[in-house]
């Protein structure tokens, strides 16, 4: 059954197309990378998803239930939760508070929101700076503190943007590691990512966007040998 | 010890007109706490939820006035203004914050500011409704003596006290700061921006309208120019909380306290008590350079540069 249904999606902003004609299904339970040069439009599809935009052309259907157009609270409540590139920290507040500020969407007490944000926390390892004020954490942490806060909200799908930039090695078998004990959870998930490595070795399915438009969509081995994509990766080689 | 702090200042606070305290000494006291409500009222939407007000006095003016014109249309005492005005301002509020808080930041700060003078000049002209530039003299004052008063502001305090307090302990309280810290993640977490920061006007606007209805009573007599001064209500509001520590439970108080007492010290010196706003400006620099987080926020700062400056002379 497929949860997430993004239908002939296409985003203006003034003459220029961030996205044209973009289509795909994500099946309940998978890891669907979504891969492109920079540029291509890959965060614009999460804002599209996400309900930061509503879309110019086109629909996304999230359990069947139209969701393009409704405003990202209504969607996170609906079950998609989504973390970001650039990341948000609630700086002022602590790790626990961040975490708990979003298990309230559930739970209308504190003790239940904040048993909640403790589980959230250790799953994602961010146990040790449970009381920092998140202003101080490393970008490392940071990235995680996103995915544990977008946990707490309780969604059936996440979306994860670039989790994994800007980390070393260590931490990114710690994030790889997290993503697949999110998936054994049960929860669907999204991912941009510009690691390959990484991309190819947890997707079911990966979709290349480039310029705004749908190049390929497949498995990674798919993926791996098609030639459009290569291209489209070299092209973007030479020219930087 | 530390919890009941509150108790035992409220308990000293009860047993103040017993001590045989002067009338004016009162009247410092009884404005003290009347700015300390608008002070946690203001510090609610702008120390906690990041909606930074600089119009407060619309409420507490819509407050004011829902008082006087009970008086002189409906010859209903001004007391019943502090129920009647919970409902008008939060009415106000709706409205005013269906218009002001689709801006963010600096432009809802320009829109708040707006909004005030707005208010300040239509209760200027529409002289039928609210008597204009001449104000509303209450003639027939409750009592003489200040006691009265006393106390009912005193209980107006602790309740405001007790329901800020549970407020920001509570999940509005979380939203609250969610919002301030950032609003695009806020709203990704799930949370109702538009609807919170509504809230938070909301409550914010109907307590500054309780001390504005209670002020009615109080002083018997209100006009535009009082009442929804740019000056001496939106901006000394701010002042209060950025002296005392915005977002500091105990900010609005501390900052209500020095502010009050700052004022009259000021206005009792020959020949500069009309340039006390020159005075304000001055301290608030030196507060924003100096105490960026207010006397509470900054405290154990604000000691040591106090011990520094013993140390060196």
């Amino acid at each position: 059954m497929s949860l997430l249904q993004v239908k002939d999606v296409s985003m203006f902003f003034g003459g220029l197309a961030a996205i044209s004609d973009v289509s795909f299904d994500i099946q309940k339970g998978d890891i669907l990378g979504l891969i492109g040069p920079n540029g291509a439009g890959k965060t614009t599809m999460f804002n599209v998803v996400n309900g930061f935009y509503a879309p110019s052309k086109g629909e996304v259907f999230f359990k069947d239930r139209k969701i393009s157009g409704l405003q990202p609270h209504q969607i996170c409540k609906l079950g998609i939760a989504r973390t970001f590139q650039v990341v948000k920290p609630l700086q002022r507040m602590s790790v626990l508070d961040n975490v708990i500020a979003s298990a309230y969407l559930r739970v209308n007490n504190k003790g239940e929101a904040e048993d909640i944000a403790r589980e959230k926390i250790k799953f994602t390892g961010l146990h040790d700076d449970i009381d920092v004020i998140s202003k101080g954490l490393p970008l490392g942490k940071r990235k995680k503190l996103e995915i544990a806060r977008a946990l707490a909200t309780q969604p059936e799908m996440i979306l994860l943007d670039e989790s994994f930039a800007g980390l070393n090695p260590a931490e990114l078998d710690e994030s790889i590691e997290i993503i697949r004990k999110i998936k054994a959870n049960g929860i669907t998930i999204m991912i941009i990512e510009h690691h390959m490595k990484v991309i190819m070795a947890i997707s079911d399915r990966i979709v290349v966007l480039s310029y705004g438009q749908k190049l390929a969509e497949g498995t990674p081995n798919e993926i791996g040998s098609n030639p459009l994509v290569v291209e489209a990766y070299l092209g973007e080689a030479e020219s930087a | 010890m530390k919890k009941n702090i509150p108790l035992i200042i409220l308990a000293i606070l009860a047993v103040l007109p017993l001590t045989g305290t002067s009338t004016y000494m009162l009247h410092i006291v009884i404005l003290v706490i009347m700015w300390s409500i608008i002070g946690m009222s203001w510090n609610l939407l702008g120390g906690y939820c990041g909606q930074v007000s600089f119009g407060h006095a619309a409420y507490f003016g819509v407050g004011a006035y829902t008082a006087g014109i009970l008086y002189t249309k409906f010859d209903i005492s001004t007391w019943w203004g502090i129920p009647l005005c919970i409902i008008v301002v939060a009415l106000f509020s709706l409205v005013l914050g269906f218009i002001v808080l689709r801006l963010r930041g600096p432009f809802f700060a320009l829109a708040t500011l707006a909004s005030g003078e707005v208010m300040r000049i239509t209760a200027e002209n529409w002289v039928d409704f609210t008597g204009g530039t001449m104000g509303i003299l209450i003639q027939k004052r409750t009592w003489v003596d200040k006691t009265w008063y006393f106390y009912i502001i005193l209980i107006i305090a602790a309740v405001t006290f007790i329901l800020v307090k549970k407020l920001i302990h509570s999940k509005l309280g979380y939203y609250f700061v969610a919002i301030r810290e950032d609003q695009d993640a806020a709203e990704s977490l799930g949370i109702n921006t538009t609807l919170y920061k509504t809230i938070a006007l909301c409550i914010s606007g109907v307590l500054t309208g309780i001390a504005g209805a209670f002020y009615t009573s109080y002083m018997g007599y209100i006009d535009p120019h009082v009442a929804f001064a740019l000056h001496d209500i939106s901006i000394i509001t701010i002042m209060i909380v950025m002296v005392g520590g915005v977002a500091t439970f105990w900010g609005p108080f501390v900052g209500a306290l020095i502010m009050v007492l700052l004022a009259e010290f000021i206005r009792s010196m020959p020949g500069l008590g009309t340039a006390h706003q020159t005075f304000f400006g001055v301290l608030l620099i030196v507060i924003i350079i100096f105490l960026p987080n207010g006397v509470v926020g900054d405290f154990k700062k604000l000691k040591r540069l106090v011990g520094l400056g013993r140390a060196s002379s």
